[in-house]
């Protein structure tokens, strides 16, 4: 009984090795959508880490008694009352960030991250290790969120949360903003690059490919 | 064994989970205590966020009159203050009876508000109130500057602007978008600065009085138009039924013949 759980291997192995946007690719919706500036994407992964964190504690503490039939439905309906919740405070406190993040907040509901820590982990295992996973799911999911808006933040406008870095060409400096950034598609490039590179630096992540192309006519005659 | 236990609530807890006893209380259980947090976070929450919106929307009207072109000058000129005036719709002038403080009160009335047959309802409001708040500006006796809110129903949900008329009241001087819940990206754009930046200069209607003005799908065209957002050309039209609304004989039109005749 007494197994200890490696905690703290827990939550960093999530950041890069076990990382949920890059390995399992969940959450990119959110990934690419919030990610233009820093500040941003900093609200979103907060807002992320804590509902995931509570919602996988809740589900947790009441699993002995989640009927089977109806146990996806018993969890979306308090990770959506918990996002609710957070969409409020944030409207409350933060409306300039809670406007620049529009719906996504509200579509952390639908985030299969948070349904699939939940699902897969919460409802199996007890509260405190289920909550450290699922923190540990959040800061993997932040760190991508973070390096995503960070990028795209310093290429696309030269700042950082919001204070210039680079000087930008309009204002004497050296530095032509990179509008490209801005948009949608660079999160999707930069994305891929990073897929890209933590797989090749760790090909143990590399999926198998799902089939072969068809030999061509040459091949076929050798 | 122990005797049966009569904790009703232990017994639940012991019931097995396939039961269906257990899993429809389960599911009101679950609803209940989530419906409760929703509620109370909301209900706690919402002093705050109407009192973000209303600085929101002060923000707003002052960048509306600080964008329009020579509005700086004009307004330390004439003591740097516009005047709050509640408008009876129907007659055109002043409300007497009501005042600025007043007004959510008496709209709070439902026979303070008129209902629009679907042939007049070109915003899609369903009912109009008979009181509005507007923003005058004055230079020496004439009206040099109007503000006038208006709402409609858009594509996701009602939208509010505040709409800025020169003193001709047929000039457009510039318009704010308060309030949307249009589709971000698309219809949302028009909370852009980029986008409303094509209403100042736009003319209403033409020498007959006829309201003119439009959104336009794609680049305006005419001096009555201003651009249309591409994929978003419900939002255009709910913005054209808009101001065509509030502007006609059945929204500030009384209000608007009055400032013509300087009888304001």
């Amino acid at each position: 009984m007494a197994r200890r759980i490696d905690y703290w291997g827990v939550l960093t192995r999530q950041l890069i090795s076990q990382n949920p946007v890059t390995l399992q690719i969940l959450g990119i919706c959110s990934a690419l959508a919030v990610t233009t500036s820093l500040a941003t994407a900093l609200t979103m992964s907060v807002s992320l880490t804590v509902v995931l964190t509570l919602s996988a504690g809740i589900v947790s503490v009441i699993r002995h008694h989640i009927p089977d039939s109806i146990r996806l439905i018993v969890q979306i309906v308090i990770v959506a009352s918990l996002v609710i919740v957070i969409d409020q405070v944030l409207q409350a406190y933060l409306p300039d960030i809670s406007r620049a993040l529009s719906v996504y907040v509200g579509l952390i509901t639908t985030n299969c991250l948070v349904l699939g820590r939940t699902e897969a982990f919460a409802r199996h295992n007890p509260p405190l290790p289920t909550m450290v996973d699922a923190f540990g799911n959040g800061l993997g999911y932040s760190f991508i969120l973070l390096l995503l808006g960070g990028i795209r933040e310093l290429f696309g406008k030269g700042e950082l949360f919001g204070i210039e870095v680079l000087p930008l060409a309009d204002a004497g400096g050296w530095f032509t903003p990179l509008s490209l950034m801005l948009l949608a598609p660079s999160a999707f490039f930069l994305l891929g690059l990073l897929v890209w590179a933590i797989r090749s630096l760790r090909p143990e992540q590399a999926e198998a490919p799902e089939y072969s192309p068809p030999r061509t006519a040459t091949e076929a005659a050798e | 064994m122990a005797g049966r236990d009569w904790n009703p609530w232990r017994r639940l807890l012991a019931l097995p989970n396939e039961s269906r006893t257990k899993t429809v209380l389960v599911a009101f259980l679950v609803s209940a205590i989530c419906a409760a947090l929703v509620s109370g976070a909301t209900v706690v929450l919402r002093p705050i966020q109407a009192a973000n919106r209303a600085a929101e929307e002060q923000a707003r009207i002052s960048a509306l009159v600080q964008g329009i072109p020579g509005m700086g000058a004009l307004l330390e000129q004439s003591g740097g203050t516009l005047s709050t005036v509640v408008i009876d719709l129907e007659s055109g002038r002043a409300a007497g009876d009501v005042t600025p403080a007043t007004l959510a009160a008496a709209l709070d009335d439902p026979a303070n508000w008129t209902a629009l047959d679907p042939g007049q309802d070109l915003a899609g409001l369903g009912q109009r109130p008979d009181y509005a708040q507007v923003l005058l500006l004055r230079n020496g006796e004439t009206v040099s500057l109007l503000l006038l809110p208006m709402s409609g129903q858009g594509y996701g949900g009602r939208i509010d602007a505040i709409m800025a008329l020169r003193g001709d009241t047929n000039t457009i001087a510039g318009i704010a978008v308060t309030q949307h819940s249009e589709t971000p990206g698309l219809g949302g754009r028009i909370e852009e600065a980029a986008w409303q930046a094509g209403f100042p200069g736009t003319e209403l209607g033409d020498e007959a009085g006829e309201i003119r003005f439009r959104v336009a799908r794609g680049a305006a065209s005419s001096p009555y138009e201003v651009d249309g957002i591409t994929g978003a050309t419900r939002t255009g039209r709910a913005v054209t039924g808009m101001v065509r609304f509030w502007l006609g004989s059945d929204g500030y039109g009384p209000l608007l013949a009055a400032i013509r005749r300087e009888e304001f």
